[in-house]
């Protein structure tokens, strides 16, 4: 979502005003401002804390489940490892698998989306069909059988969450593909021959690009929180792995004597929840035009 | 017309200082309005589009669109202050005081319930005790507005009326609780001739039996001309000229109200001086041509011909098929039989399955300004992208774009606009633009000024004109009969599929043959010019007297 911002704040070159576009109109509401200042902050500490932990997040730093031991800020573990520096580790590869498979998920809905919304054939029922199949599937359910069947796997881990994905996202870019497609704009570059691929990438994907938007930040919420269930189930990472959705899971049983092993990865998941989410209500505040006034 | 207490007390609306502001940038929408109207008189606003005329007559009706206030003036209906109304007080007001009838009957009528059931809502303040059932105001209203009021019409959802019965049951919803004041936002603007007429001798008649006031919104004058009793035209969000509609059309004082009026196209002209005939191939030759969906035919036999350099206009109402057929043309419907020859060479039924030379030599441009523009890309791109993709790379882009724009009568400096920088008329002018940048032999035109102003229409037929003069054949898709003889050479007349009448646009004008040409001549509203010539009537006149007509 970091990268949305720098592209708001891009100079634009058209010589005449222009009014701002989405990411501008939507950097303008408060909310937004405090989804992107949350989100960074956990991106932060994803990013950057493995480079600053005071400890390796598989070393012992002193008893289990001890708290105010000097140098280690917030105790250590079940086992004896330092709270904080796992805190500092977990994150990476939790933000990491959020992220790739949101995109992904969003890439490939978006193109069975477009394909099925412009071609309105035998390939929309076909696409459209097969996608209801798997949308009647939960998503937890089968991401659960499947990780069970073939082992816990970074990789299956991204691409079942970016498949249950891709479902959710077709459905609403097939939608906003037939409003598009309705338009004359299409049926002029129709008249002259333009590629069917080539007007589905360059006369309509620049024209869903609000919905996209929205989609992909829902979707990376979805995923934090899908990916640190399947930690929490035993189905994602593995230990001794420092993962956030694992803490929880390993912290739980002492969390009256040691509370910061759940407390900490639990509010950096909902800060990153509730940033993500506030960002993704200002783009779609913006992209409809609430409260956009008169401008002249 | 003041200081009459007689006169006075005939007041139903007085508006006076009226000023609408927009928040935040504080522009005023419309600024010191002041008008009158009388019961039983009807005033039209006239104006182009974004002069304000909506904010008014929504105003009129104490409702304020999102983001703009009531900065300074006052609204007066049959007496009562808007300004002092509390919210349910308004309420009370609307439907029963004042109406409203919106411009697209479509959207103003609850698709989910039953003709019965949005009549009766009407009448929410409809006193049954003193003035008889509810049931029985519902059949009146609709016998009033020339509907059937049976049962099974009562019983029935809008969608399964005509666009016609539709703004009539608006209008049977507005007048059904005896309103003093009526706002009409272009009632008739997305009607036909024959429903324009129709629905605007219902305006006229139930305005003048029941004593209500008028206010008649719309960018026509030919229409309003032939409704009102006064007229105000408003510029920029101020009323730039008010006064009895004679005496406003006879002598137009304001430069602006001058300008509105000449591009009224005359209805009648003698045509226009035929092309030489060459004797050669024409450009076009459609014959024997069907077309459908699915297994409805649509078109049954169409035999045109258009001629290097002539414009031949298609003229019908919606659903008579002449989408269809210019569709049919370009490629873009495919569902079609029969001779379809450019150049003496049969097209293919898909613009997917033709030449790029074809496809180059035939250009489309859409109806809809707002529609046909790809909203993310620069006028530049979008000018250039016909020419790219069907002729290749040019040496110098900038010089097409240019020359492009030049032809369509806009500045170089609109190439690095975007579509929503423009307004309607330049968006069109864009299209046009982008459909001649290519050099075509064919440009087919659909509908492509029935969205725009009264004003911006006349330009844009100037332009086509300019074009036809330096050899491009015109296919001119229209429902507007006016138009038709300001710009064709020939024309067909299409009815329910079928070609009725075919040929010069003097004789089938002046001396019509078939019944259904004769009633759309009939319907078109139509006011001459009592001063002055207009460029565009001159435009008309120059080749006539040279024909010697």
């Amino acid at each position: 979502m970091s990268t949305a911002t720098a592209a708001a704040a891009a100079p634009e070159s058209a010589a005449p005003p222009r009014r701002p576009g989405l990411l501008r109109t939507a950097w303008r509401y408060h909310r937004t401002k405090i989804g992107v200042v949350l989100t960074a902050a956990v991106l932060l500490v994803a990013v950057i804390g493995p480079f600053v932990s005071p400890y390796s997040p598989t070393a012992m730093a002193g008893t289990p489940n001890a708290t105010g031991i000097d140098g280690a800020l917030f105790g250590t573990d079940n086992v004896g490892r330092d709270v904080f520096s796992r805190f500092l580790h977990g994150g990476y590869t939790l933000v990491a698998i959020a992220v790739l498979s949101a995109l992904a998920g969003v890439a490939a809905g978006a193109v069975v989306g477009i394909v099925a919304g412009y071609l309105r054939n035998w390939a929309d029922e076909l696409l459209m069909r097969t996608n209801d199949m798997l949308l009647a599937f939960p998503q937890l359910v089968l991401a659960l059988l499947l990780l069970s069947i073939l082992g816990p796997r970074v990789w299956l881990i991204v691409v079942i969450i970016a498949v249950s994905h891709a479902n959710r996202v077709a459905r609403v870019v097939r939608e906003a593909t037939l409003k598009v497609v309705e338009q004359d704009f299409i049926k002029s570059a129709e008249a002259i021959g333009v590629p069917r691929w080539r007007i589905m990438a360059t006369e309509i994907l620049p024209n869903i690009t609000s919905p996209l938007l929205v989609e992909l930040g829902l979707r990376i919420t979805y995923s934090v929180g899908t990916i640190a269930t399947l930690s929490f189930l035993g189905m994602g990472l593995q230990p001794p792995t420092a993962d956030w959705g694992l803490m929880i899971n390993e912290g739980r049983v002492a969390i009256t004597v040691q509370p910061w092993a759940v407390v900490l990865p639990v509010a950096a998941v909902a800060v990153l929840t509730i940033g993500a989410n506030l960002i993704t209500d200002g783009l779609s505040r913006a992209s409809i035009g609430i409260d956009r006034g008169v401008e002249k | 017309m003041s200081g009459n207490p007689q006169q006075e007390a005939e007041l139903a609306l007085s508006v006076q200082g009226l000023t609408v502001i927009g928040r935040p940038s504080d522009v005023e929408i419309i600024s010191d309005i002041t008008l009158t109207v009388r019961r039983g008189e009807i005033c039209g606003l006239v104006g182009e589009s974004g002069s304000g005329k909506t904010t008014l007559g929504l105003s009129l009706l104490a409702h304020c669109k999102r983001a703009t206030e009531v900065a300074a003036g006052s609204v007066e209906v049959a007496g009562t202050d808007l300004a002092g109304l509390s919210e349910a007080g308004v309420r009370r007001l609307r439907g029963r005081a004042i109406a409203y009838i919106p411009q697209s009957p479509a959207s103003a009528l609850n698709p989910a319930l039953r003709l019965r059931t949005q009549l009766t809502e009407a009448l929410h303040s409809w006193n049954e005790e003193e003035q008889g059932g509810k049931a029985d105001r519902v059949r009146e209203v609709l016998r009033e507005v020339a509907l059937p009021d049976d049962d099974a019409f009562l019983a029935r959802y809008p969608h399964q009326l005509s666009g016609g019965q539709q703004q009539r049951v608006a209008i049977a919803m507005a007048f059904a609780d005896r309103p003093d004041v009526i706002v009409m936002d272009e009632p008739t603007t997305g009607l036909d001739v024959t429903t324009q007429a129709h629905v605007l001798e219902t305006i006229r008649h139930r305005t003048r039996q029941h004593g209500t006031a008028g206010v008649y919104i719309s960018h026509d004058m030919a229409v309003v001309a032939d409704l009102a009793d006064d007229i105000a035209v408003m510029y920029r969000g101020e009323v730039v000229e008010r006064g009895k509609a004679a005496e406003v059309l006879a002598d137009p004082e304001h430069e602006y109200t001058r300008r509105l009026l000449r591009a009224v196209p005359l209805l009648k002209t003698t045509g226009h001086a035929e092309p030489e005939d060459d004797g050669g191939e024409p450009l076009l030759q459609i014959s024997g041509l069907q077309a459908g969906y699915g297994s409805t035919t649509v078109l049954h036999g169409i035999d045109v011909q258009v001629r290097r350099g002539e414009c031949v206009a298609l003229l019908g109402e919606s659903g008579s098929g002449k989408t269809t057929l210019s569709r049919s043309v370009a490629g873009l419907h495919t569902q079609f039989s029969g001779g379809l020859l450019l150049d003496g060479e049969q097209l293919a039924t898909s613009s997917y399955r033709r030449t790029a030379e074809q496809r180059r030599r035939v250009q489309y441009i859409f109806q809809n300004p707002y529609e046909a523009l790809n909203p993310r890309k620069r006028v530049r791109d979008l000018v250039l992208a016909p020419y790219t993709h069907l002729m290749g790379r040019p040496e110098d882009p900038d010089a097409v774009v240019h020359e492009a724009l030049e032809r369509a009568a806009l500045p170089a400096s609109y190439a690095a606009r975007f579509p929503d920088q423009l307004s309607g008329g330049e968006r069109q002018r864009i299209n046009i633009a982008r459909a001649i940048a290519t050099r075509p032999d064919l440009l087919i035109c659909d509908e492509i000024t029935s969205a725009l102003d009264v004003s911006v229409q006349a330009e844009i037929v100037k332009l086509l004109r300019a074009l036809q003069d330096d050899g491009m054949a015109l296919l001119f898709v229209t429902h507007n009969i006016a138009l038709v003889s300001n710009i064709a050479q020939k024309v067909a007349v299409l009815n329910k599929g079928e070609i009725v009448e075919y040929g010069p646009v003097g004789e089938v004008m002046s001396a019509p043959e078939h019944d259904y040409t004769r009633s759309l001549i009939a319907d078109t509203p139509d006011f001459e010019l009592s001063f002055g010539e207009s460029p565009m009537h001159q435009g008309t006149q120059a080749p006539e007297k040279a024909a010697g007509q």
